[in-house]
């Protein structure tokens, strides 16, 4: 039997091709992809605001509310501006990780290190979330450290999303800028090296622009997982971001909620899109 | 590479400070775990083990079970789609070809939000079925493809098809070359993206909390509902870190599995010598 | 370099994007929604349990003392969600996995709208008979003339503030509505998340701008709408917290994150009993402040698509069960729905101390209901609930 299925692909690449597809792109295009569109068409729908019935009547009623409203614009910015500083906060923090386990730790070390930073992303995300709302509540870790000093923590609101959320996502940056450096041979190094430059030099002009792609790769991750979280910010803070306003109106509003789950689609395919040019995709 | 002393210091306090942050909340996590009150105050007044058993026994058992099945049947569900399709984008050229990264990619890159929301609305008002452990192991091995997919692409593309046309030359069937040839060498960068989606799957609370029955409860969702009450909180605490503890397991394993080609050039050349353009693999970083 | 011949990725691809078309186009012109205007038939008669029933309620209203010897006498086994918002409620009742909700005022009538709720054949809940008059054929609980629900019991939402940190003892709302007095607790507010809030802000201004003209808080005209608006958007600067979550609001206060602000008993009481310095207002007030306060009224109703119809007529019934009310009333602190509970209660004066007898004084309590267009003096401009709902995304900024 499967000799004979066997055979039947056999110098036949463009059934193997279609087999192999079938079920990856029906399952993607059609069931998420098809969800996707579902939910766009949905958005130019409305409700009735008491029997929460959908009224399918095409408008762009919603999209002139989110225009219109300064609140959803406020929380767009608010959202994206906080994506781009978590995304550009771990950027920095995580290089240096990054490359002493690329570059500096002996094999023993490294796995240590690989190892130790990729624990955090097995603990849960809500207890992560959790300890530092903990840790930033009044007389919490973060002011009985900073009391002595005289000053206090930020406590909650949009300091404390960018804390936590910089936090969260930080393995997702270390890893794709780990892999990317590893794939460049000591020997480009030592050459430059050879060639006079000095370390900061050859770390300018051969390290980074090897590792560009890897670091936007990771910023895929870092920018689109704060882009759609509203847990970190009920938890943390209290103002709203796209997240929440989705959330809230899910059950109520579907067609708003859905107009404006539209705009970090868009954000997001349109970062795809530069970030595949700019050749992230083979990092990630 | 050369680096001067003082490089080399200000590199180790960036790693340090890096470190310090990764792992400074997770302490206090652990540190709340065992505080003998209840009311989070810090210093903690004292010390106890007793949450431990209670975590073990309260109902984060069911909770952990049903995370455990939802995470193998969409672990397995993502290896078989992933795989088909890293194989139909590795090892031939059709129309379409680099719209399938993309999107195997989109799932995992559109904020869980959007994905729950738009499967949710899919699953109950256009299919009409309810929500169920079902419905959370398609959208869980939905964005899972991608981790799979993704590290297999890159294992295929460096295993180079000559020994798969050599397979064929010696008379054998496009699925006995798959089976003896294809797929042994692809093994550990099946378990490395199969571990990585298993964890995601097991930590995902948004897409889930759209897309998961009245009656069950995965993990992190039993979590989030006992997140706030104050009797709960440090056997909450307790099952959090336990998970921290089981799961130092499997992660060393993605490691180790991913290291396996690598393993011998790199203990041979020692540290810092490596061989040139290849050696070390760098899948098991893929996508966590 | 595409080759000119047919190609068959390329067709497949194509019949792929049919495909979806086809989908879609199915999908836009199916209507998926249940009729409006109530839905299901009342249950005729009772038959035997199910062995389980599902529930949506507050937190504080389905506890183990009543709950226990529930399951024990009908031997239906309750399972409960906590909910924090109405309209949490009313997205767990449409979901139609649920079998009956504690629904207050702002969510029986949307349930009702949109066909998730059947009539109660109160001929099957004997204790209905003893229920307080004045919750019977109420317009929260009654619809098209049929009883929509059982009573669970009455309270106003509370002013509670911490006895160490906010001194003198607030008497007024304006402790959180007023931004002269409320900057003094910046930062230190807690205000519930929901739409509900803005009602908050129309009972003040009916004390103190009786220009306004408002009469019934959930009944706003533009004008008196964008006032009370203005008010909860000056207030919104000094706001510690918005809570939805009982537990999260208790531990808000428990760890001194948060001063003074609006709750329900259930909270104050768990302070109280974890020793926690907070205080709200006194029962000779009625635990009112001067302006009054919004509340609630709720209602036990039966989903239409309710899976153990029986069982849930037995909740229905042991609820208002006088051993069993008076129980619920004392553990959460608010007056009960059932008469002869007042003989069953722990404490001999609870029902006058919580005016569960007094009709007179629930006029200054508002419960929560469903602003609709329709403001029931022959207008129809009145701001119905998405109105509210945008209005709260706005004001919380």
């Amino acid at each position: 039997m499967s000799h004979r299925l066997a055979n039947l692909f056999h110098g036949r690449p463009r059934l193997q091709v279609g087999a192999l597809l079938a079920g990856p792109v029906g399952w993607l295009v059609v069931g998420y992809l098809g969800s996707l569109a579902l939910l766009l068409i949905a958005s130019l729908w409305s409700v009735n605001a008491v029997s929460g019935e959908l009224v399918k009547n095409l408008s762009f009623e919603n999209f002139e509310t989110l225009l219109n409203e300064p609140v959803y614009r406020t929380i767009v910015v608010r959202t994206v501006a906080i994506a781009a500083l978590v995304t550009v906060t771990d950027a920095i923090v995580a290089f240096p990780i990054a490359f002493y386990m690329a570059k500096v730790a002996r094999s023993r070390g490294k796995a240590i290190l690989v190892v130790a930073v990729l624990i955090p992303l097995w603990s849960s995300y809500l207890v992560k979330v959790l300890s530092w709302r903990n840790m930033l509540s009044g007389g919490g870790l973060i002011d009985w450290i900073l009391e002595p000093i005289g000053l206090s923590g930020p406590g909650y609101g949009n300091t404390a999303v960018w804390l936590v959320m910089s936090y969260l996502w930080l393995p997702y940056m270390i890893l794709p800028i780990f892999a990317g450096l590893e794939r460049i041979p000591n020997s480009l190094i030592s050459a430059s090296e050879d060639l006079g430059a000095s370390p900061f030099t050859t770390f300018r002009r051969v390290i980074l622009p090897l590792t560009f792609p890897a670091v936007v790769a990771g910023s895929i991750f870092t920018f689109a997982l704060t882009l759609g979280d509203y847990i970190t910010p009920k938890l943390v803070s209290n103002n709203q971001f796209i997240g929440n306003v989705v959330f809230n109106n899910i059950s109520s509003n579907l067609p708003f909620a859905a107009a404006l789950a539209l705009v970090p689609i868009v954000v997001m395919i349109g970062y795809l899109l530069v970030a595949r040019k700019l050749g992230a995709f083979e990092h990630i | 590479m050369r680096l001067s002393k003082r490089s080399r210091i200000l590199l180790r306090v960036a790693v340090g400070v890096g470190l310090a942050f990764i792992y400074i909340p997770l302490f206090v996590l652990a540190v709340y775990a065992f505080n003998s009150s209840k009311i989070l105050e810090w210093p903690p007044p004292g010390l106890t083990f007793e949450w431990f058993p209670k975590a073990i026994e309260s109902t984060a058992k069911d909770a952990f079970w049903t995370s455990i099945k939802v995470g193998l049947v969409a672990t397995a569900i993502a290896l078989l789609l992933g795989t088909l399709a890293s194989l139909a984008v590795a090892r031939h050229r059709f129309f379409g070809r680099e719209t399938i990264s993309f999107l195997v990619v989109l799932p995992i890159a559109l904020p869980g939000i959007v994905t729950g929301v738009a499967l949710n609305n899919t699953f109950t008002q256009v299919l009409g079925i309810d929500l169920s452990l079902f419905t959370v192991i398609v959208a869980h091995a939905t964005f899972c493809i991608v981790v799979v997919y993704n590290n297999s692409i890159a294992r295929l593309r460096r295993m180079s098809s000559s020994f798969e046309e050599a397979s064929a030359d010696l008379g054998a069937n496009t699925w006995q070359t798959f089976r003896h040839v294809t797929l042994p060498n692809m093994r550990s960068a099946l378990g490395a993206g199969g571990l990585l989606a298993f964890g995601l799957s097991f930590d995902e609370i948004i897409v889930t909390t759209f897309t998961i029955g009245a009656g069950e409860q995965t993990l992190p969702y039993w979590i989030y509902s006992n997140l706030f009450r104050a009797q709960q909180r440090p056997i909450v605490n307790a099952v959090a870190v336990i998970v921290v503890l089981i799961s130092i397991l499997p992660v060393y394993l993605a490691y180790r599995l991913t290291r396996e080609e690598g393993g011998l050039a790199a203990a041979r050349g020692g540290g810092h010598e490596r061989i040139e353009g290849g050696g070390v693999e760098t899948e098991a970083t893929a996508v966590p | 370099m595409k080759t000119r011949h047919a190609n068959p990725a390329r067709t497949a691809w194509l019949i792929v994007a049919g495909l979806l078309a086809t989908m879609l186009l199915f999908a836009g012109c199916g209507s998926s929604s249940s009729g409006g205007g109530g839905g299901g038939e009342e249950l005729k008669k009772l038959g035997k349990g199910e062995g389980q029933v599902n529930l949506i309620s507050w937190a504080g209203y389905v506890e183990p003392p009543w709950v226990k010897p529930f399951e024990q006498k009908t031997g239906c086994k309750v399972n409960n969600k906590v909910a924090g918002t109405s309209d949490e409620m009313v997205s767990l009742m449409r979901t139609g996995a649920y079998d009956g909700v504690s629904a207050s005022g702002n969510a029986t009538a949307r349930l009702f709208e949109g066909g998730d709720v059947a009539p109660v054949n109160v001929s099957l809940v004997p204790n209905y008979k003893t229920v307080f008059a004045d919750l019977k054929g109420q317009p929260y609980n009654t619809f098209d003339g049929k009883p929509y629900g059982i009573p669970h019991g009455r309270g106003a939402n509370l002013l509670m503030w911490n006895s160490n940190e906010v001194k003198p003892a607030p008497k007024s709302w304006n402790v959180t509505l007023d931004p002269k007095v409320a900057s003094k607790n910046k930062g230190k507010i807690s205000q519930y998340d929901d739409p509900m809030s803005i009602a908050e802000g129309a009972v003040y201004l009916k004390a103190h701008d009786p220009e306004l003209g408002i009469e019934d808080p959930y009944e706003l005209n533009e004008e008196q709408f964008e006032a009370a608006v203005q008010l909860l958007k000056e207030q919104r600067p000094l706001v510690g917290e918005y809570w939805s979550e009982a537990e999260k609001q208790i531990s808000s206060f428990a760890s001194g994150d948060i001063h003074v602000g609006t709750t329900w008993q259930y909270q104050y009481f768990a302070l109280k009993e974890e020793g926690k310095p907070v205080a709200a207002s006194p029962a000779s007030q009625g635990f009112l402040p001067e302006e009054g306060a919004t509340g609630w009224s709720d209602t036990w109703m039966i989903s239409s698509e309710a899976e153990h119809p029986n069982c849930m007529y037995m909740w229905m019934n042991w609820i208002i069960e006088p051993q069993a009310n008076a129980e619920v009333a004392e553990y959460f602190g608010e007056a009960p729905a059932q008469e002869k509970a007042c003989e069953h209660t722990e404490n001999p004066n609870f029902c006058s101390e919580y005016h569960a007898e007094e009709p007179a004084f629930w006029k200054r309590v508002y419960y929560w209901k469903t602003p609709l267009a329709d403001c029931g003096n022959g207008s129809e401009d009145c701001k119905d609930y998405n109105d509210w709902v945008q209005a709260w995304t706005s004001i919380k900024g």
